[in-house]
């Protein structure tokens, strides 16, 4: 996989993850060697061969147009990003399907153009806004970020977006405002697993006004150097590196800004379980698992889950004096 | 017709077809982003659908009056046994390495994993009592042993639906199988005590 965007690579901003060598025995490695050794001792009962990276029953993604001139982020992480296959073949996004491949499988039917976000609440420009004219004015940046799923997997991801905060601002908001609250598209008919019940549709979710407004929480239209494939959430999604990955909701169709804490729809499937504000925190488990460890992607060997997924020097102090066990 | 051992060496030859299949994907990096959850979901779907195929011998005995069918209920189980053990230990090695104090509070405070393990703690004496020997040294107790296996079949049941985060549609559907199964045995202990 080659990354294929014209970048300017600034300094990275921080070592704070030095992964010890045997995590970095990735899986790719881990197979060269069992699967060479497997063969040796005969497995022409199979008749397989080892191809390096030899994926029979993936959805081919498409060629999807290529972004340029994104700027490299401070924000940026210097772990090592998820292979592209790994990261569109992998998701959850059950507007397609509960199955993991679903999305990669179905998500075709999904028309991301035309597309516009209707903003709405406490802003003094409301309306609908077609996306070419949400993201022009802004410089588009590159964030490699860490991407920290419920279940406990996670990925590096580098996307491609612009802050939150300054579209919010464009839209001149009046400030009475203390939340903002997101729904999906909703339309069985191009996402067929909306015909079911896995969650109430449209997708919800929320976040506090200082956590959207905060540099990191990103606005993102690509991913790879490259548009957003359907099944990432085209065309356009949220990413809130330090909440667990449901937070950041997919295919975005409205933004409103909101005096009370909206209703967020895993909240609303199993309130026990998840949260508003679903920081990642390795001392709160889930009821049903632990959130101490998790598989990245890629790797062999499971790693320690970090508080605020790493991002706690950017974001502990929004929640100085919060009970994080209470407020999960 | 009574089915010949070369008969039941076939059921369990197609019964490992499953386990070949992950390996040969295994070899060809066709599991996924995430193999070690796709073996572990696969090992305990087919320990799941060995162990109810085990449980509908009997009452299929009982419609067709074939006895012939009856062997096959031991390789069933012992092919569910088989997976079940795949699938334990690719969670206590590959999902946790070893990590004991994570693996004991998974057991003891994860609902859903108590319930796998009370699963697989129940097949452990089926297996191995499972030959004709242990049959014949048990006697009426064998019998009664056996019956742990509607437990471990309830217990692998519940493991499954609460392990699901939101759409309960498959586990549901061994639910219904599972009862459907355990219906006519219900039948029996009522006319019994009855």
């Amino acid at each position: 996989m080659a990354t294929l965007i014209n970048v300017a690579r600034a300094a990275d901003a921080r070592d704070n993850d030095v992964t010890p060598q045997d995590v970095y025995w990735n899986r790719r490695d881990f197979m060269k060697v069992v699967g060479a050794g497997l063969i040796a001792c005969g497995s022409g009962l199979t008749g397989c061969e080892t191809s390096d990276g030899a994926r029979a029953a993936q959805a081919a993604v498409p060629d999807l147009p290529a972004i340029r001139g994104a700027v490299a982020s401070p924000f940026s992480t210097s772990e090592k990003v998820t292979d592209y296959d790994d990261a569109t073949s992998y998701n959850n996004f059950y507007e397609f399907g509960t199955d993991k491949r679903d999305p990669s499988r179905y998500a075709g039917s999904l028309i991301t153009s035309p597309w516009s976000v209707t903003f709405g609440g406490a802003v003094g420009k409301p309306g609908e806004v077609a996306l070419e004219d949400l993201l022009k004015p802004h410089p588009k940046e590159e964030r490699i970020y860490r991407h920290r799923c419920v279940e406990t997997w996670s990925m590096v991801i580098p996307w491609i977006g612009i802050p939150l905060a300054d579209v919010l601002k464009r839209r001149d908001p009046t400030g009475s405002a203390k939340y903002v609250a997101f729904r999906t598209l909703h339309d069985p008919r191009q996402m067929p697993g909306q015909r079911g019940r896995a969650l109430e549709w449209p997708y919800r979710e929320g976040l506090r006004i200082d956590e959207a407004m905060h540099p990191l929480t990103l606005l993102a239209f690509g991913m790879y150097g490259r548009e957003l494939p359907n099944q990432n959430g085209a065309p356009l999604r949220l990413v809130v590196p330090w909440k667990y990955g449901f937070k950041s909701i997919k295919s975005i169709v409205r933004i409103d800004l909101v005096s009370e804490q909206p209703r967020t729809s895993w909240n609303m499937a199993a309130p026990g379980e998840y949260g508003f504000y679903s920081n990642v925190n390795p001392e709160v488990s889930h009821p049903r698992w632990s959130q101490r460890k998790e598989r990245r992607i890629g790797d062999f060997r499971k790693r320690a889950t970090l508080p605020f997924n790493g991002y706690g020097e950017q974001v502990a102090s929004l929640y100085s004096g919060m009970d994080l066990k209470k407020f999960f | 017709m009574i089915p010949t051992k070369r008969g039941q060496a076939l059921a369990a030859a197609i019964g490992l077809i499953p386990a070949l299949l992950l390996v040969a994907r295994f070899l060809g990096d066709d599991l996924g982003a995430n193999p070690i959850e796709e073996i572990t979901h696969k090992t305990g779907l087919w320990a799941l659908r060995l162990l109810l195929l085990s449980l509908a011998v009997t009452p299929l005995r009982n419609m067709t009056h074939w006895n012939g069918i009856i062997p096959f209920r031991r390789t069933f189980g012992l092919l569910a046994f088989v997976y079940a053990t795949l699938h334990f230990s690719t969670w206590l090695v590959l999902d946790h390495f070893f990590d004991w104090s994570e693996i004991v509070e998974d057991i003891s405070e994860r609902p859903y994993v108590t319930a796998g393990f009370t699963a697989f703690v129940c097949l452990l004496p089926l297996a191995a009592t499972s030959t004709r020997g242990w049959i014949r040294r048990l006697g009426k107790r064998w019998t009664k042993l056996h019956r742990l296996v509607y437990l471990a079949a309830t217990a692998a049941v519940i493991h499954y639906w609460w392990l699901v985060k939101s759409d309960v549609t498959e586990p549901r559907y061994y639910a219904v199988a599972l009862a459907v199964l355990l219906a006519p045995r219900l039948v029996l202990l009522r006319q019994r005590a009855g």
